[in-house]
This record gives C-alpha cells, sequence and structure tokens, in this order.
C-alpha cells in the first residue's frame, strides 16, 4: 500500500479560558478554524473535507453539535464527519483527516476539535451511573486516582514527584499565550499544600475546566510546496482501544498504550526514543500521569519513569522536554486537548511554538488517551519529510 | 469583536433592552437498563447475601459482577460460582469532593476489592476505619445494608477491614 506523506501546514487554537461566553460553539471552532487557515494562507475553498471531534455531547448538553456546524466550518457542499473517542479524541481526529490525506480521498483536510465546558458540567457527565456498579466515580479524578494510587506504590515513587510535574507545566504555561491557567505567582510550597481533591491527587495536580477549540490545516507534498511557512511531517500515526474492566488489565500501564507506541515508532524508524525523539506533548490531566506515560511510552523503563521527573529531564531545559506548552494541566477544553498536544507537537517541528519553543526540535510526540485509560491515539512529526 | 450589546444597538425594537447571553436548559437522563441473564442471576442473589460470579471457559478468570461473556475472549461464560464476603483492597482513593448527581457524604473512600476467588475488583466504599488507616493489601468483607436488602449493589453498604493480616502482593499483583 502506498501512502501519501502527509503536512501539517496550518495551526490554529483559541485563547482557552474557563469560560466564553462572547462566543457560541460555532463562532468558537470558527477561530480556530479561521486562524488555522490564515497561518496556511488559504481560503475556505481550498478545503476539501472537514473531520471534527469532541468529547462526550453531555460535556456541553448539546446532542450532536456538528449538526449545526457546518456552516461555520464552511463544510457546505463538503464531506463532514466526527470522531468520537472520549478523552482521546482531539488526537484520534485528527489521525483521521491525516489518513483521508495519506490514502490520497482528500487533498487538504481541515480537522477540528473543540469543548465548552462552561456549558455544562463535564464531572456530572463523567459521574453518570451505571447500573451494575456502585455510584462511587466522583468525576474523571476519583477515576484516575486509585491508579495513581497504585503507580505510587508499585514504583516507591516519593511523594513530592505529582507536584513536580505540576509546578513545570504551569510555569511552562506562563510562556504560552494560548493556556488557560498562567499562574504567575504559583509556588512549589502552594502545589504541596493545596487541597487534596481525591487523595492522593490535589487541587494544583488537577487539570482545569476549559473552553477552547484547536483546528489543523493537513494536507498532501503538492500542498506542502506551496505553504508560506514550513511544515511538520506526519512520521507515523497509530490508535488504539482496550476493554475499560477486563482481568488483568493494567490501568498503571495500559497494554493499548504500549502498542500504540510501539506502531508509530515501527512507522517512523524509532528504536530508542529517549534519543530519537526531542520533546513530547503527552496528555497529562493529573500531573502523576506524566511519570506514568513516560514509562507506558518507552521513554523509561517500568518503574523509573518518576527519576525522569525528579532528575529535571522533562523540563523546558531538560533532554526530554515534556509538555513546553503547560500541557492538559494548564488547559483543558477535553475534546480538543489531544488535538492541542498534536498541534503543539507540529508548532514545535515547525520552529513556530514561539516563547515556549524548543531550541532545534526535530521530531516530536503528540499523545492523548480517553475514556477508562483505553483509547489512545499518538502521532510523530518532524521536520523533514518521510522518505517512504 | 462586536458584543451582544452592541448587536442590540442596531435594532430599533429593542432599544434598552438587556442582551440575552445565556439560558438555561436543564438535561435529564434516565435508563430503563435491561441485565441479561447473567446480571439478573448476580442482581436477584444479592437479597440474600449471595455474589454470585462467572469464570471464562477459556481464560478461566472469574468476573463479578457477571457480565455474561469474558471482554478478553469473546466467549459467553457459562459457569457460575458463588463467592465468599471477603477480599482484599488492592487499590483505592479518599473522595474529598462531591460530584452534582452523586448522592454519598463526602469523604468516602472509593476502593477497588478484590473478592476472594475474583480476578476483577468490585468498585466499593470502605469504612468502619478511619481514612489514613486503608492500604493496598488490607483484607476486608461486606458490611450488608441490612434495610435496603434488594436487587441491587446497594445491598452492600460497604467493606470494612476484618483484622487479618495483609494479603500477600503476589496474590493480586496482576489483579489490580
Amino acid at each position: 500500500m502506498s501512502k501519501q506523506p502527509v503536512a501539517v501546514v496550518g495551526v490554529g487554537q483559541t485563547k482557552h479560558v474557563a469560560a466564553r461566553q462572547d462566543v457560541s460553539i460555532a463562532g468558537l471552532v470558527r477561530e480556530a478554524a479561521v486562524r488555522a487557515l490564515a497561518d496556511a494562507e488559504l481560503t475556505w475553498a481550498d478545503i476539501d473535507a472537514v473531520v471534527i471531534g469532541k468529547a462526550p455531547d453531555f460535556f456541553e448538553g448539546v446532542m450532536m453539535p456538528e449538526l449545526y456546524l457546518a456552516e461555520a466550518l464552511g463544510a457546505v457542499g463538503k464531506p463532514m464527519l466526527r470522531v468520537h473517542t472520549a478523552g482521546s479524541v482531539g488526537g484520534s481526529t485528527a489521525l483521521v483527516a491525516a489518513n483521508l490525506v495519506a490514502a490520497g480521498v482528500h487533498g487538504t483536510v481541515l480537522t477540528v476539535a473543540f469543548e465548552k465546558q462552561s456549558e455544562s458540567n463535564a464531572m456530572w457527565g463523567l459521574s453518570l451511573p451505571v447500573p451494575f456498579q456502585q455510584p462511587l466515580t466522583a468525576g474523571a479524578g476519583g477515576f484516575f486516582a486509585p491508579h495513581v494510587r497504585a503507580y505510587m506504590r508499585r514504583t516507591g515513587a516519593p511523594d513530592t514527584v505529582g507536584s513536580l510535574v505540576a509546578f513545570k507545566d504551569r510555569r511552562n504555561a506562563l510562556k504560552n499565550p494560548y493556556a488557560h491557567l498562567h499562574e504567575h505567582d504559583l509556588t512549589l510550597e502552594q502545589v504541596q499544600t493545596s487541597p487534596m481533591l481525591w487523595d492522593p491527587i490535589r487541587y494544583s495536580e488537577t487539570c482545569p475546566s476549559s473552553d477552547g477549540a484547536c483546528a489543523l490545516v493537513l494536507t498532501g507534498d503538492s500542498g506542502a510546496a506551496r505553504a508560506p511557512r514550513p511544515p511538520a511531517w506526519v512520521h507515523g500515526g497509530a490508535m488504539r482501544s482496550e476493554p475499560t474492566i477486563f482481568a488483568g488489565k493494567d490501568y498503571v500501564s495500559p497494554q493499548a498504550g504500549r502498542d500504540c507506541a510501539a506502531d508509530v515508532y515501527r512507522q517512523a524508524g524509532v528504536t530508542d526514543p529517549r534519543r530519537q525523539i526531542d520533546l513530547a506533548e503527552i496528555y497529562v490531566p493529573f500531573s502523576w500521569y506524566e511519570p506514568m506515560w513516560l514509562e507506558n511510552l518507552g521513554f523509561a523503563d517500568q518503574g523509573e519513569g518518576w527519576k525522569l521527573v525528579e532528575a529535571g529531564v522533562t523540563e523546558m531545559d531538560g533532554d526530554l522536554p515534556v509538555n513546553p506548552s503547560g500541557g492538559v494541566l494548564s488547559s483543558n477544553p477535553i475534546g480538543a486537548s489531544g488535538m492541542i498536544r498534536f498541534a503543539e507537537a507540529a508548532l514545535q517541528v515547525r520552529g513556530l511554538a514561539g516563547e515556549h519553543q524548543i531550541d532545534g526540535a526535530r521530531r516530536a510526540l503528540g499523545h492523548a488517551y480517553g475514556g477508562g485509560a483505553q483509547f489512545f491515539s499518538m502521532w510523530l512529526v518532524g521536520s523533514e519529510r518521510p522518505d517512504h | 469583536m462586536t458584543t451582544a450589546a452592541e448587536l442590540l444597538a442596531g435594532i430599533p425594537e429593542l432599544a434598552g433592552a438587556e442582551p440575552v447571553t445565556r439560558v438555561t436548559i436543564p438535561a435529564r437522563l434516565e435508563y430503563t437498563h435491561t441485565p441479561g441473564s447473567a446480571q439478573t442471576r448476580f442482581l436477584t442473589a444479592l437479597p440474600d447475601k449471595r455474589l454470585l460470579a462467572e469464570r471464562c471457559p477459556q481464560c478461566t478468570r472469574v468476573y463479578v459482577p457477571p457480565r455474561g461473556a469474558c471482554p478478553t475472549c469473546g466467549v459467553a461464560t457459562t459457569e457460575q460460582l458463588e463467592l465468599p464476603h471477603t477480599g482484599t483492597v488492592t487499590t483505592f482513593c479518599i473522595v474529598n469532593i462531591a460530584a452534582k448527581g452523586l448522592n454519598i457524604e463526602v469523604p468516602y473512600c472509593y476502593a477497588y476489592v478484590l473478592l476472594d476467588g475474583a480476578h476483577v475488583g468490585l468498585h466499593a466504599r470502605v469504612g468502619d476505619v478511619p481514612y489514613a488507616d486503608v492500604r493496598i493489601g488490607q483484607r476486608v468483607e461486606a458490611v450488608w445494608n441490612e434495610e435496603r436488602l434488594g436487587p441491587s449493589l446497594a445491598s452492600i453498604s460497604h467493606f470494612r477491614p476484618t483484622g487479618e493480616p495483609d494479603a500477600d502482593p503476589e496474590s493480586y499483583r496482576r489483579w489490580m
């Protein structure tokens, strides 16, 4: 099977905030899309198809919002489709769009992901009772906190590791004008003494609830040749899923995540991710997921992820910066969060990440996960065109 | 950006009106759940304080509550068995924040309890113990809700420590 190379030529996002009361959902997604088109110096007429993604409808209380977004996204008379894979959806949506280009189905595709959390209550949407379980899960934090505890127990990591990640990401966010949280005066001590919400997860180790959208313009060789700015090339992309519950499921390091990363690395010819990848934008909604995913993604051996955090390896000036944008811990429009990871990885290898640019970034990983740590989507982008 | 007030200013009939920027539309969700034969057996045994599980004929893993099929092997789980009321806490968190719509007093301890003989954890509350003393590996037993025994998991009020020594980590390592 011969695949067309795929290039990211346009990136757009909104300034993520707690509540965008000045725009509707349609206005929000259009804002991101217009910015991505401007980056690519393209018009609506240049777009052949639109792929949109968001998390569960109950997060905004709007059933099938894509029905009324076709005109806002210039999709009238063109194919438009929606992707849904819970929190990983932003990543999956970008991959579906990339696959349409790679397969030669469409020349240039606009892909958009969003969430307007202020219009409903996502924690409530995530706490709906399941008939055959005791209703005990209080939002995503309540679901993931026991698995964080299992990681701490399994590895013997010191209690402070989570606070180091949170403090790093919130400091990084100060360099990203689109990040939701800009906590200029935050101290590490404040993170470590912030209220315990779902013990062992503290308030300052938790993602915010955001309104925001992200958009990408994806195209092939000829589109990349016409692009006004350097493109990011897709070197590998994959999705994997597994059941929410099964005997032997490893919630700390799910098999689907390991398999997904292995597939991406194989496509990209990566055999030593720690050395061959310059930075990673990883989906870390609760701070402890940074060391957990470092292991799951093969950046660290089992039980060693927290040591990279403690040694400062994942800091902006470390040898594997993680979430220079501030990450999900600083902006979380849920449906868009995965696409923002993919977009930030692309901006870095294009050299267009502004103040949070990692010098000389040539290869970057974008990662997202969703559901009960059961859906994974990742891509590896590079500054060089892949030679397959 | 044009504000709502600026847009209204161009419409004479609405001169002086307060712009409407938001309306609240309540949404409600009500399920009619059809439990199927495996869950029906499980639910109808609860008023008698019996915990029914099912074993996968291929991988021999034991599921409670049973779902009628093994999610790994994709085959029907036909063998029923009854589990004891004791188990091991494989992990937990203390919830200090109330979720809208969840009618539980905070704080509470939300735990995965691996019933003896099962291979998946039951989601349950752990109580009758200071939360600082709850730990991974702790042995616990079911406390039944005598006033509310019925075909629902609410029949189990919570789990409490049995006072036995902690379980050998090897006994639950693969099932946490």
